[in-house]
């Protein structure tokens, strides 16, 4: 049997705006997935950490303090110090369009602005992780 | 003064069943209502029609009374805008003092009558702008502010002792506070003159915001000490703006804002009486913060509701004399969570309903968000359609020409009603916890807010609840308003400024102070102080906020999801 596909779903920097991270984790917690949530105020080794721990197959960030060109390049190189240079990894936040192409070429693969339909971060994961998941 | 007699509502009782029965069987019965079932923004029914039948218990002088006089469900002043419009106080702060202090005097070119600070996240902590912690946080929600020379740059020709500033800072509050003060002092204006207000509500940040850094008890020690302090000498200064705002975007429904907020407000009257103040002494000076979201009639219960409770817990509760401590003034922000990052002009047609329900339900002060904050932090353009969206209010709309116009509304007095019962329910259950903060502990207001969130967003993801540009009425059209650029050499000018501070001052005062704040900081004197004396030396934020850091201990929350 296939096992439910793992999220670490993640707060960096000093934000607390912690509504859209909680959202997130329960509505992917109630489409299937195994969800583990970090809590806020977790610097970029502590989440790689989590992940490795975690064994996760996504890795989602919450970032609205407009500190995500920083945070974010900064957690996808711990993870990949880690050796989880294929999780992905997702971004939600209040996040510019114009930031979008820049984070994207990091590796940053999905990234999601108010008003995203949870079900479409859901389809985002399944169509990501279409490769059956061992 | 009931406000209907028994023969009044029987007729009135026979009256709807006729109608029920005829003219409205009639239509249900070849034209069904649009949805089985209204609700309002917090997902509350709502019934069809609002006949005197539904407030048939109310009475005037019990539950309404005269504007200025108890319980104030009619406002807290007299003649309301009639007398004074609501103070129009944009929120600004993003990047260096100078960039802020440029965009402040912007501002109050433009009409805007107070000012009000935002903070940077760093600042928010307690971190210098150079702390490793403050890694791509600095300036970005708000101006940065690490030491006295920060906020003398920031107040650079703005007069500290005419102007009112409201201060959203909440754990490193006092520390924000010694700064204005001295800042202020230096500029020639005696601490009797300065007015304004810290945010300084600790319980909230627990609750919603999360920007906590001791434990409960030493933070309401330090709240208390403000308390005190202001009550001392500062007499035109409010202490504390107790918030439901942060409480509200968390996700909280307007009832859970409403009782959240009026239960940390009643934590700190008994914290401050417990330190032996008389009620009379501190609470003319407390002062309430809260939300206007998009449903009009909701918010505006919510607003008349909250004067109605905090004046019968202030003086049948509390037992204040003064009736100064009955009252709730408060600040309004319309709701930031509202906002679209879709067609964000529509934003601008938000805010305008979301302000006129803060003024319909009596605010004394408010900020208007631009159209641009689900995208970035505001643009001047954005910032003065917001302000003028305010002025509009003011001086076109004809809202500001008769006081609280909504009351005798049988929806709105109904609403009201139910609110204030509904917020005893909840004041029921916190108590049940033991109070506020074991209820924090439990993580009662977490959950409950968790949950409301939820809520929200599946009645968005299933259409239940249509948000226009963003769930329907979707169009590709591409962003195109133009966004706020910061000064990309401001960072190292901050950091330049704070290692010359570092330089330049005094080394020895400056332990001295910092050991003095120490000392009192272990024992039981107010901190204001030995705060005050350490700001004066250009201790920096990050020193101070470590002094207390280490006497106090730091706070980690339970995550829950």
């Amino acid at each position: 049997m296939k096992r439910k596909i793992r999220v670490l779903v993640a707060k960096p920097g000093l934000d607390g705006h912690d509504r859209g991270a909680k959202v997130v984790a329960r509505a992917l917690r109630d489409a299937g997935f195994e969800v583990i949530y970090t809590g806020i105020r977790q610097t970029p080794a502590m989440i790689a950490e989590a992940a490795l721990q975690e064994d996760v197959d996504v890795v989602g960030l919450s970032i609205l303090s407009g500190a995500h060109m920083v945070l974010a390049p900064k957690v996808k190189q711990a993870l990949n110090e880690q050796g989880m240079d294929d999780v992905l990894i997702l971004l939600g936040g209040i996040i510019p369009d114009e930031d979008v192409p820049t984070l994207q070429a990091m590796g940053i693969k999905g990234v999601f602005g108010p008003g995203t339909p949870t079900p479409q971060i859901v389809k985002f994961i399944l169509q990501e992780l279409a490769e059956p998941v061992t | 003064m009931p406000l209907f007699n028994e023969e009044q509502q029987n007729q009135l009782r026979q009256e709807r069943s006729r109608w029920e029965n005829t003219t409205l069987a009639k239509t249900l019965a070849h034209k069904p209502e649009r949805q089985s079932q209204f609700i309002t923004t917090s997902s509350v029914p709502v019934r069809r029609l609002y006949t005197p039948l539904d407030i048939a218990d109310s009475d005037y002088r019990r539950d309404l009374g005269m504007p200025g006089e108890y319980p104030y469900t009619r406002g807290v002043h007299s003649t309301m805008y009639r007398g004074k419009l609501w103070t129009m106080r944009m929120f600004a702060g993003f990047g260096t003092a100078e960039e802020t202090n440029q965009r402040y005097k912007y501002l109050l070119s433009q009409g805007n009558m107070g000012l009000s600070v935002a903070f940077d996240m760093p600042t928010l902590y307690g971190y210098d702008s150079d702390a490793p912690e403050a890694l791509g946080e600095f300036g970005k929600c708000g101006v940065a502010v690490s030491s006295l020379a920060d906020m003398e740059t920031l107040f650079d020709g703005i007069p500290m002792g005419e102007v009112s500033t409201s201060m959203t800072i909440n754990s490193p509050a006092a520390i924000l506070w010694a700064m204005y003060i001295v800042a202020a002092e230096k500029q020639g204006f005696p601490r009797q003159q300065q007015r304004g207000t810290i945010q300084n509500d600790i319980l909230k940040e627990y609750i919603a915001q999360k920007e906590f850094l001791f434990p409960p008890t030493p933070s309401m020690r330090l709240v208390t000490d403000t308390i005190e302090f202001g009550a001392r000498e500062m007499p035109q200064w409010n202490t504390i703006s107790i918030s439901g705002y942060h409480i509200r975007e968390a996700g909280a429904t307007a009832v859970q804002e409403l009782a959240f907020t009026l239960a940390d407000g009643f934590a700190y009257v008994e914290a401050a009486l417990e330190r032996g103040l008389d009620i009379d002494e501190f609470a003319p000076r407390l002062s309430f913060f809260f939300n206007a979201h998009n449903d009009l009639f909701e918010e505006i219960a919510k607003f008349r509701a909250a004067r109605r409770i905090w004046a019968r817990a202030m003086r049948e509760k509390y037992a204040a004399k003064n009736p100064r401590s009955w009252l709730l003034r408060t600040h309004a922000q319309t709701a930031g969570v509202s906002l679209t990052t879709h067609q964000p002009e529509n934003n601008i047609v938000r805010v305008a309903i979301q302000a006129l329900a803060a003024i319909l339900g009596g605010t004394q002060s408010l900020h208007t968000n631009s159209m641009d904050e689900a995208l970035a932090l505001p643009s001047e353009k954005a910032v003065t359609i917001a302000l003028r969206t305010q002025q509009i209010l003011a001086h076109e709309s004809g809202v500001a020409n008769t006081i609280d116009p909504l009351a005798g509304s049988y929806y709105v007095e109904q609403f009201t009603n139910q609110m204030e019962e509904a917020a005893n329910d909840i004041f029921r259950r916190i108590a049940g916890f033991g109070g506020v903060i074991p209820a924090i502990e439990a993580g009662f207001f977490q959950r409950e807010i968790a949950d409301a969130a939820y809520q929200y967003q599946m009645e968005i993801d299933t259409h239940q609840r249509t948000i226009v540009g963003s769930n329907d009425y979707v169009d590709d059209e591409p962003i195109a308003i133009p966004l706020l650029k910061m000064d990309p050499a401001g960072y190292d000018r901050q950091i330049a400024r704070l290692q010359r501070v570092r330089a330049e001052r005094d080394h020895s005062a400056v332990q001295k102070a910092l050991a003095d704040l120490s000392n009192c900081a272990r024992g039981t004197d107010n901190l204001m102080p030995p705060i005050i004396a350490a700001v004066r030396a250009y201790a920096t934020l990050g020193e101070i906020t470590n002094v207390f850091r280490h006497v106090f201990g730091e706070y980690h929350e339970p995550a829950y999801f």
